[in-house]
């Protein structure tokens, strides 16, 4: 029997995943004083692997949507186990539109693997799903703010996650791609996934350091599963607050800043000279 | 003994198979073998004659097939990657790989940018190299095609993309993911000033690339037989397990299913965007007046 002092990647990304950790329904029931669930993208079906709906916090009115793993093999199954097809996206898509219609700041909520990578995702148009909400949300006038409340991996959670704010809980991971496929397109090898965990930087810390997380939202000791009241009110306080910030610009100024935010990210040398940082 | 030091390089080949033919005489289709004389193919634009299968061609090709002659400047060739996240491994050491490209392609990354002419109708170009890491997005891919875009709206005038991508590159990691927000963003400017974004899909392109500013383009066209889609074949088939019909996924299938305007060959190609851009022109003064109107109204 060994104590950890530090959890390693990979230990992290196994707590993000454990199955007692709250999900997105569990954060709403805290969150929001009334929740309507808004289903369906009116084009194909009802993705159940992203619920979104609208809701008040504190009076107001705000917009949620989050992707939604499910507690058992049975849900699981009826969720995609969080894995969205277009029809997700879209239907996220459509609350987005819905929210700036009624002026609503957006709450995400991310725990994803990844898009759902199948046959009838691709004739659906995939691609083009989570190609439009990127572009959608880079102009969408009302504040966004995402949170990273389990896994976040790749354009599947990024779909949902172009935002005045990224907060991250503290064992969240946000990535590229999953540590397993990551391990497969460098290695070709799934199994090597603990080290792609490693070499990819992909915890809530790395995202910091980068300036890419805006806040890290501490864990009670062991994980979120350890003690759920507390992360969900942690959870509750930290987004009443950013919603309270991002209030207080006018819309000029909010979408001038997600310009700023995400046209800087990226590091690179120019002239062999200079190194920029973002 | 002088010379000996001298020695050329040998020319880089991928097989032996290919060493066979002196590869200044002779072009072999990568679809169907059939050999064709090189100028022959050069002038077929690299198409077979046999078969219409469209090889891959470079950045700096296309720009050759598209722009008028003379009239690209480039933008940003300067600009290189670094190991942001300290990817050394001795499997995998990012910045030697970086250098090896570079040496072998002879650019500093997968995009080729800059300003550019079609029958002296001007417009700003991004297009993608896959010999370059398989056409991998990381920090300097995202930067020069958002400063294209960024020009294209400064100048008022339409942006081209011509996408080949495998997606976003690993060794960047979460900076790598980012870059798709990060030209979303800038797209956002050329929608302001109503220039439209003409995207052609070529083959292969996938993952970032495609799930970004390559799908949601004003106008998006596709070469013949070009592999298109979000998630590749291998990973579709160890997800549902299940073998693929061959022209799943490719430009065809998504023209068939709605998601591209046209397939266009690539003879075709630089008169097809000529004619777009000619559709898209809008004389600025006039353009400006009508504007003036519009907002008298409001």
């Amino acid at each position: 029997m060994t104590t950890l002092t530090e959890l390693l990647p990979w230990d992290k990304v196994q707590i993000a995943r454990n199955p007692q950790r709250p999900r997105t329904l569990d954060y709403i029931r805290v969150l929001c004083e009334d929740f309507f669930e808004l289903r369906g993208d009116r084009h194909h079906g009802d993705d159940q692997a992203l619920v979104c709906g609208i809701s008040k916090i504190d009076g107001r009115s705000v917009a949620i949507i989050g992707h939604q793993k499910g507690s058992d093999t049975k849900e699981n199954v009826r969720r995609n186990f969080g894995s969205p097809h277009p029809e997700g996206y879209r239907k996220a898509l459509r609350v987005m539109e819905h929210a700036k219609k009624f002026n609503m700041p957006i709450l995400t909520l991310i725990d994803t693997a990844g898009a759902h990578p199948s046959m009838a995702a691709e004739e659906r148009g995939q691609a083009e799903a989570i190609a439009r909400n990127l572009l959608v949300m880079a102009d969408l006038p009302v504040p966004i703010i995402a949170t990273v409340i389990g896994e976040g991996g790749s354009g599947g959670a990024l779909a949902i996650g172009v935002a005045d704010r990224l907060l991250m809980l503290e064992h969240a991971v946000y990535s590229v791609a999953s540590p397993e496929a990551s391990a497969a397109i460098l290695w070709r090898d799934s199994s090597k996934a603990s080290e792609a965990a490693k070499a990819m930087k992909i915890t809530a810390q790395d995202l910091h350091s980068f300036g890419i997380a805006d806040t890290i939202i501490p864990e009670p000791e062991g994980g979120a599963h350890m003690d759920v009241p507390v992360i969900l009110q942690a959870v509750a306080s930290a987004l009443r607050e950013q919603i309270t910030t991002l209030s207080t610009l006018t819309i000029d100024q909010l979408l001038e800043q997600r310009y700023a935010k995400y046209r800087a990210i990226g590091r690179f040398r120019q002239a062999q000279t200079t190194l920029v940082e973002g | 003994m002088k010379d000996f030091f001298r020695r050329a390089p040998l020319p880089f080949t991928s097989s032996r198979r290919e060493q066979q033919i002196p590869d200044n005489v002779w072009a072999k289709c990568a679809n169907c073998g059939e050999l064709t004389y090189q100028k022959q193919f050069n002038d077929a634009l690299k198409v077979c004659p046999k078969c219409s299968y469209h090889s891959r061609i470079s950045s700096r090709e296309w720009i050759e097939v598209l722009a008028d002659a003379d009239s690209f400047v480039e933008y940003d060739a300067d600009l290189q990657g670094i190991d942001i996240l300290g990817f050394v491994s001795p499997k995998d050491n990012y910045e030697a790989k970086l250098a090896a490209t570079s040496e072998r392609t002879g650019t500093n990354d997968v995009v080729m940018s800059g300003s550019a002419s079609i029958e002296g109708l001007p417009f700003e170009i991004a297009a993608c190299n896959f010999e370059f890491m398989g056409g991998s997005m990381g920090s300097v891919f995202g930067e020069k095609v958002a400063r294209a875009v960024e020009r294209a709206a400064d100048r008022g005038v339409p942006v081209l993309t011509i996408n080949a991508s495998g997606g976003a590159r690993m060794h960047e990691g979460i900076f790598a993911l980012m870059q798709m927000a990060k030209v979303s963003v800038a797209l956002t400017r050329l929608a302001r000033v109503r220039q439209p974004h003409i995207s052609l899909l070529v083959d292969p392109c996938y993952g970032g690339v495609s799930a970004s500013y390559a799908s949601v383009a004003d106008i998006i066209l596709a070469e013949p037989g070009a592999n298109i889609g979000f998630a590749g074949r291998r990973v579709i088939e160890q997800t549902i397990r299940q073998k693929l019909p061959p022209n799943f996924q490719t430009a065809e299938f998504f023209l068939e299913h709605g998601m591209i305007d046209a397939v266009v060959p690539r003879s075709d190609m630089r008169a097809t965007i000529g004619r777009l851009l000619r559709l898209y022109q809008r004389p600025t003064s006039s353009a400006d007046h009508r504007e003036h109107v519009v907002a008298g109204h409001q």
